[in-house]
């Protein structure tokens, strides 16, 4: 029952995306109202049978009715009752009915705001996120069903992958999935000034805020998605260039570029072509990177499944880029730039030179992720390129990016004298050299990490300078410290924000950096009583228990773990069997500190609980990747709040 | 218009720089996927490959003690002996496919840094037969602590 009236939902919104599209177009082409009021009641009757999906997506995980496939493959009578709601989107079909949910609620917003506000692109807009959301229930429709019946009925079902079993699965795909599908907002939004051919100022700055919504979502869904990485897989890492990475990484590198390049067309009239070309290559990216992981074609750790459904992403991504650039090139007269480049040594080239770097990244990391099937399909010799790769092109460059993050903000629109450089960043590159001294004296001789840790110090050295200086102005207008110092953040939130983003950049840097350079591990077999040491810490073993778990069964160590001020902690990683699978799953434990964390991985063992095989890492500085990420996702949501620069 | 022009010349010079940048990277860290048949063709030491397949049944030591872990590859046609030192990892086993980071050593035997099991994806009804196995587990380890 519960399947059919899912199908039914899927193939009516189907239907009804295609002519909501197109009554939209004939509404703005005949200038007839009662067309777009069609329309815009065909998205209200989307976002309802979408959600009507999940509706009944949930209430068949809820009630275990494994008479649908995707219930049955994702969820058994043992699995925890959260973990039913996530298995929801756990598998491929069921998160592209998260997918079209979440276009189909952008839509609804496109619609409440934009309808007496836009009223010129609104209509274009419209069809534009109502085509896109066509072909997602097309995806429901046919490569992917998620409603498709199994027979005969399984007495339990197999059980969600064991891995996903964790609370960051709860909101990592949601933010990862936001963020993808908010990027359809502005690509709507381009197109529909392409067609219409109003390729001025107002489109440009709707199209900024709502990529840093996009960015927001996504830069959350990384950043959770790292910590499930490092806290789940055990291997004491936290991003492994893997395709599903780069599939995530690509886009969100795009939109930087774009959120950057952006402000010299808001300045200076110039770049929009180039701009139009960012929105379309991240939107392009987001379905690309659908693509690279639901279609199977790469082997990756978590690339999950195989079908059609890989055909139907690449007709449509060519199509939805066929398009956009042919619009691009219609319309290229009006996209002339109306400012010219003054100088080497002026904000605008920076900004130029941070796009050239962003794009060269996403370009490597394009490159280095297809380089394996582009050389099997090619030369038919299977190769891979894995980390190295990525770590010796990206390095550099990343390290390049910091450098003009602590430039771009301070330098001089069109020319920058020599006082404007020298009043903004004697001081910082001062403090960045002394820094990078400090260390060297401290036996830091990794010469990558010397140059992160002195850009890291100059950078934040603009941002101080530059945030003193204001603060200051604003104490001299009366204000009080805490107005001023907090104050600056809400009243110009947008460059403040930034800011903001860019400390958070930093932190992560450093995370990264001393992540990298200095942590260590360990692995080794030990006895009951016997202890293992590395950098201070003590652990010593102490026996196995095992336990029934509701869907598993879980062999856990304890362990003892004591420093040299004779401080203590229990350590339990453990390592669970899951019926479904054919081999155990470790499950890590660790102590997270601010400088260091202790971490600690259960392998091989003796049956009868006399020896155990352990892994012991002190992973140093990756906190700070954590805490850079709030830092992070809080300035991006103080750019978000509106402009106060300008009377709304 | 010369201004432009600068900006133009000053941004190829970095573009074939980045390029440049690239296609070092390539060739420095591209790996080659070989079986154990075109590895024993041609084996050049110290070169890193990828090596996959099957790890051979019976062939599988593990010494807890040394850490020492070793087993055979084969795709049916050659056999490849591979050492390893660190615990087995999550999805390994024998009679299953396996893909090692390596280089071929000396001593006529390949040395792998790296283990990357492969995961099947193969539906396997639960509760079948397979877990007696576990029962059995949890009976001697609850027998020993308790």
């Amino acid at each position: 029952m519960i399947a059919e009236l899912g199908y039914a939902a899927t193939v009516v919104g189907f239907v009804l995306a295609l002519y909501g599209a197109m009554a939209g177009v004939i509404g703005v082409r005949t200038g007839r109202a009662d067309w777009l009021r069609t329309s815009e009641r065909a998205a209200v009757g989307i976002w309802i049978l979408i959600t009507a999906c999940m509706a009944l997506m949930l209430y068949a995980f809820l009630t275990f009715d494994f008479s649908v496939r995707y219930v049955a493959m994702n969820t058994n009578r043992g699995t925890p009752f959260y973990y039913r709601i996530t298995a929801l989107w756990g598998a491929l079909e069921g998160s592209i009915v998260l997918w079209a949910w979440m276009l189909s609620i952008y839509t609804l917003i496109v619609v409440v705001r934009y309808r007496r506000r836009q009223p010129e692109l609104y209509p274009w807009v419209l069809s534009v996120m109502l085509g896109i959301l066509a072909f997602f229930l097309l995806v429901m429709s046919i490569p992917a069903p998620p409603f498709e019946r199994l027979s005969p009925i399984p007495p339990d079902g197999r059980g969600l992958n064991p891995l996903l079993e964790d609370s960051g699965m709860i909101t990592h795909p949601v933010a990862l999935y936001l963020g993808f599908t908010g990027f359809s907002v502005p690509f709507a939004f381009a197109m529909a000034a392409l067609i219409v051919g109003r390729t001025g100022d107002e489109w440009i700055t709707i199209t900024r805020r709502w990529t840093i919504v996009a960015w927001y979502f996504l830069s959350l869904g990384l950043l959770i998605g790292g910590w499930w990485s490092y806290h789940v897989l055990g291997w004491g890492g936290y991003w492994a260039w893997d395709p599903v990475e780069n599939a995530a990484f690509m886009p969100w590198l795009t939109g930087t570029a774009f959120l950057h390049s952006v402000m010299i067309q808001e300045r200076r009239r110039m770049l929009k072509l180039w701009n139009l070309t960012l929105i379309i290559l991240t939107f392009g990216l987001t379905l690309f990177g659908t693509f690279l992981t639901r279609s199977g074609i790469i082997g990756s750790v978590h690339s999950f499944t195989q079908g059609s459904i890989g055909v139907f992403f690449l007709a449509f991504l060519a199509l939805a880029l066929l398009g956009a650039f042919s619009l691009l090139a219609w319309r290229t007269d009006h996209l002339r730039a109306q400012g010219e480049l003054d100088s080497a040594v002026s904000r605008e080239s920076v900004f130029l030179l941070n796009n050239l770097f962003l794009i060269a990244a996403t370009f490597t990391v394009f490159f280095g992720t297809v380089f394996p099937l582009l050389s099997e399909a090619a030369r038919g010799v299977k190769v891979s390129v894995g980390a190295p790769f990525f770590n010796l092109v990206n390095i550099p460059i990343f390290l390049a990016l910091l450098f003009l993050m602590g430039v771009g903000p301070l330098i001089a629109w069109r020319r920058a004298s020599a006082e404007n450089l020298k009043r903004n960043f004697l001081k910082p590159v001062l403090a960045g050299i002394v820094a990078a001294a400090v260390l060297r004296l401290f036996g830091v001789g990794n010469v990558l990490v010397l140059t992160a840790m002195a850009l890291v110090v100059f950078v934040a050295g603009t941002i101080t300078l530059d945030y003193g200086r204001a603060v200051r102005a604003r104490r001299r207008s009366g204000d009080g410290w805490s107005a001023a110092t907090w104050g600056l953040l809400l009243r110009q939130n947008r460059r403040y924000g930034g800011f903001v983003v860019h400390l958070g950049i930093l932190v992560i840097a450093l995370g990264v950096a001393g992540s990298q350079a200095w942590s260590l591990q360990t692995e080794t077999t030990l006895e009951k009583g016997q202890s293992v040491e590395l950098a201070g810490y003590r652990v010593r073993f102490d026996g196995l228990s095992a336990s029934e778990e509701s869907n598993h069964f879980k062999v856990t160590g304890a362990f003892t773990m004591t420093t040299g001020r004779s401080s203590f902690a229990e350590l339990r990683p453990a390592r669970k069997f899951y019926p479904q699978e054919q081999t155990p799953i470790a499950a890590v434990d660790y102590r997270l500190g601010w400088v260091e964390d202790v971490y600690l991985v259960l392998g091989d063992f003796a049956r009868d609980g006399s020896r155990a095989t352990v892994k012991l890492q002190v992973n140093r500085l990756v906190s700070w990747l954590w805490i850079g990420g709030l830092v992070l996702t809080l300035g991006a949501a103080l750019a978000i709040l509106p402009d106060h620069r300008k009377p709304a | 218009m010369s201004t432009q022009r600068k900006f133009v010349a000053g941004g190829l010079v970095i573009v074939a720089a980045l390029g440049y940048l690239i296609w070092s990277g390539v060739t420095q860290s591209v790996v080659y996927f070989v079986t154990p048949s075109e590895l024993l063709a041609a084996p050049v030491a110290n070169k890193t490959y990828r090596l996959g397949g099957l790890v051979l049944p019976g062939s599988l030591t593990w010494d807890a003690k040394s850490l020492a872990l070793s087993f055979t590859l084969s795709d049916g046609k050659a056999q490849v002996p591979v050492r390893h030192r660190g615990a087995p990892p999550d999805l390994f086993a024998e009679g299953r496919g396996a893909v090692v980071e390596g280089a071929w050593a000396r001593g006529g035997y390949f040395q792998a840094s790296l283990i990357l099991a492969k995961h099947s994806e193969e539906y396997k009804a639960p509760h079948d037969g397979a877990d007696p196995g576990y029962k059995e587990l949890l009976k001697s380890l609850r027998g020993k602590d308790k």
